[in-house]
């Protein structure tokens, strides 16, 4: 490197091509759990972290939510020393490999990547350089807990334990505090657990995860539904703060006639059924779920298109994504409507659901949409979809898992007096997602609606500094 | 509310049989018993790779720290609990869960259990009377072998009424006539609660709704999480989408569109009797 921390063979690094990350073939993955991409080998990364030309301002650490030191890392890579690029990770992100697998990279990071700035220019793969290292340190066993601060003698509660709530408490547990996150289900995660698939993120990636944050001190008690097994009231006598992060957990139907046949499911219960309570798996694991042979899901998002792709994988020999728009204005990340596609999901687009029919036994028996067409854009920049008058037609189905988004979960702000909220979600004052009531912080998509994990660990990250700041100063 | 401990192994204390493949389990979960109101339920999951299975609290003991569960053998998961002993544990006793009844000073109650029905009603008939309200208990099961808590129950309520399909024990008849009798001897009900198999608390809300009293009924449809997350357990009420896990379990009988209810219940048939042949099977093995 040149003395201004420009490299001197920028040329050669401009003229290194992106590594491929080696993929299980579309035709084998589609028919079974095991993850879809198999990360980059340890040459490919090495050559693929050369690719970095380490800008003085760099664009890709702006572009993370979470702040992630990637040039850092990345130069770690390069020299070999994997150790070391975990130890970057880790100083500003819990989950690295969670966020190298589900972060929409080409959203944030590599959306700004000067790498891939111009026509032929191709970003440099960080989230899966990202993964590389997290799971390189898992699998060495040299994973090292993070430094902790002497302890404060402050105790924070953490409601919720995913992404945000995960992250809150690994930051709060840093700076000395006596952090104890609890939990609703049996099993700490959040919809790293119960809503992301085995597929695309393993289990046992989030269990040594969650794992990492026990070593630091963090007590995770699950089973405790905060609302109503112990109020916030009740946390607040014995806890100096709390932080808010239940999620986007109240799944929303769209009110249709015969939406409660049997076989309509909403996303969250049809992956939940199969992630967290393992149905692929039934009867070995007691829960089922119903394999449908044709199955349709409505919705465009990433979550539609993880029940699709788990649709194929229980068997089912039709899988269509039914969706109002067109594939192009898909809010899923592009790698994933590839992915469904590549496997063979049938894409029905600019179809919207009017109601639902039924057999003799109350069973889903078909579908009747309607085509739309793209009128003037909306408020929101997006092309409007506009009914076709006469356009109706029914499509036979078994099962339809409904995947148009969640709405905030409301057991914590019902059972809250005083807590302020706006349309069901914890209004926070500022960044720090201070709440209405003193003492009490809220973030991720209890806050902000259904997002991505990234967002949520973001927010849960700014709320952990607020709570520290609050706990030192007391000031509120 | 102290909550010193907050793991809890929710050992086993006590466990008898109520009636043929009726069980009773009072289980450690102090946190729950120290929270629960009546209505309300938990979510209990027996081993590892167990289902999530919804469970109405029958009765709590605060001071002990203990549960009581009244459970029907009736699939795979309720057979598993059977064969626990006394000093076994569940692994997973999540709650209380559920809005808790609604309690006020009313006048005349009926809390009408019909068959295993009979041990969610109790903790009702405690909260009715204590708000001072006459409480009228009425135990109905198809014959003498299906009822329990005729104890119980006298303890909870003013009196106690027993009704049979076969007359075995008590009066001969179904819930229905037993609320038609309580409205003739006393001129007015002010309010009843049915809980029991959906098709007992579909004719005993009709009926209510006939005779202009207000008719309580405890919904238990299919449930995974139990927190308002999956919406498994959506039931039609008044023409609206409801979950029984966060806006229930309980409703205003006559509004429960019971036929959708039960329809939805016999979504897993084929897999639980497959799920329970197959237990069977190893079990004897």
């Amino acid at each position: 490197m040149s003395d201004n921390g420009t490299p001197r063979d920028l040329k050669q690094r401009y003229k290194t091509p992106k590594q491929e990350m080696p993929c299980q073939p579309a035709e084998v993955r589609a028919r079974n759990f095991t993850e879809v991409a198999l990360g980059l080998l340890g040459d490919n990364a090495k050559l693929e972290s050369y690719r970095c030309i380490y800008c003085k301002e760099p664009a890709c650490v702006s572009g993370c939510p979470v702040g992630v030191d990637i040039p850092g890392f990345l130069h770690e890579v390069e020299k070999g020393d994997l150790a070391g690029a975990a130890r970057v990770l880790k100083r500003t992100n819990l989950l690295p490999a969670v966020c190298g697998r589900v972060c929409p990279q080409e959203e944030q990071c590599e959306a700004v990547c000067k790498v891939g700035q111009g026509k032929n220019g191709v970003a440099v793969s960080i989230g899966r350089l990202e993964r590389f290292v997290a799971d390189w340190e898992r699998n060495s066993g040299m994973a090292q807990a993070p430094e902790i601060a002497a302890p404060t003698g402050k105790k924070v509660a953490v409601v919720g334990s995913g992404p945000a709530g995960l992250t809150c408490a690994a930051d709060l547990a840093r700076c000395g505090h006596k952090v104890t996150v609890f939990e609703a289900l049996h099993k700490a995660g959040g919809v790293l657990v119960y809503g992301i698939p085995e597929f695309r993120l393993p289990k046992a990636i989030v269990a040594a995860e969650i794992k990492a944050l026990e070593a630091m001190g963090v007590e995770i008690v699950c089973n405790f539904v905060v609302g109503l097994t112990r109020t916030v009231d009740d946390l607040m006598k014995e806890y100096d703060a709390i932080f808010v992060g239940t999620g986007a957990g109240l799944p929303y139907f769209m009110d249709l006639p015969g939406e409660n046949l049997g076989g309509i499911y909403s996303a969250n219960e049809y992956l939940t059924r199969v992630n967290l309570m393992g149905a692929y798996d039934f009867p070995k694991n007691d829960t089922p779920v119903i394999r449908g042979r044709r199955v349709a899901v409505v919705g465009g998002g990433n979550v539609a298109m993880d029940a699709a792709r788990t649709a194929l994988r229980l068997g089912a020999e039709e899988v269509r994504l039914i969706y109002r728009r067109s594939r192009e204005e898909m809010p899923a990340r592009k790698e994933e409507v590839e992915h469904a596609h590549e496997e063979g999901v049938n894409f029905t687009m600019l179809t919207n659901p009017l109601r639902y029919h039924g057999d003799e036994r109350g069973r889903v028996s078909a579908v009747e949409c309607v085509k739309m067409e793209l009128g003037e854009p909306g408020p929101d920049g997006r092309r409007k979809p506009v009914e076709v008058k006469g356009s109706e037609h029914k499509i036979p189905v078994d099962t339809v898992v409904v995947a148009i988004g969640n709405g905030p979960n409301p057991l914590v702000p019902r059972t809250t007096p005083g807590l302020e909220t706006k349309k069901g979600k914890i209004l926070a004052r500022d960044e720090s997602g201070k709440t209405s009531l003193r003492g009490v912080f809220a973030g991720g998509d209890i806050v902000l609606g259904a997002a991505t994990v990234i967002l949520a660990m973001g927010a849960g990250r700014k709320a952990a500094k607020g709570v520290d700041e609050y706990l030192r100063t007391g000031a509120w | 509310m102290q909550m010193r401990v907050l793991k809890d192994v929710h050992r086993i204390v006590e466990r008898r049989e109520l009636a043929p493949r009726v069980m009773l389990y009072r289980v450690v979960a102090p946190l729950v018993a120290t929270a629960r109101k009546a209505g309300q339920f938990v979510i209990v999951r027996v081993e590892e790779g167990g289902e999530r299975i919804p469970l109405t609290i029958a009765d709590a003991d605060a001071e002990a720290g203990t549960i009581t569960l009244v459970v029907q053998e009736v699939g795979k998961t309720t057979a598993r609990m059977a064969r626990l002993r006394e000093g076994d544990a569940f692994v997973d006793v999540a709650g209380p869960l559920g809005a808790a009844t609604h309690i006020s000073k009313v006048g005349t109650v009926a809390c009408i259990g019909g068959g295993i029905g009979i041990a969610p009603v109790h903790p009702i008939a405690q909260s009715m009377r204590a708000a001072g309200n006459r409480v009228i208990g009425i135990l109905a099961a198809r014959n003498r072998d299906l009822l329990f808590f005729r104890e119980e129950m006298r303890r909870a309520c003013d009196e106690v009424r027993v009704w049979t399909d076969d007359g075995s024990e008590g009066k001969k008849g179904l819930a229905t006539d037993a609320l038609r009798e309580l409205v003739a001897d006393f001129g007015k009900v002010d309010r009843a609660v049915a809980i029991g198999p959906v098709p007992m608390m579909k004719f005993v809300a009709k009926t209510g709704h006939e005779l202009g009293i207000p008719t309580l009924v405890s919904l238990n449809p299919v449930m995974v999480d139990g927190t308002g997350m999956c919406g498994g357990c959506r039931v039609t009420v008044g023409g609206k989408t409801r979950f029984v896990c966060v806006d229930g379990p309980e409703f205003e009988g006559h509004e429960v569109d019971f036929d959708e209810l039960s329809r939805r219940q016999a979504l897993y048939r084929e897999e639980e009797r497959a799920s329970h042949d197959r237990y069977m099977k190893e079990v004897q093995s």
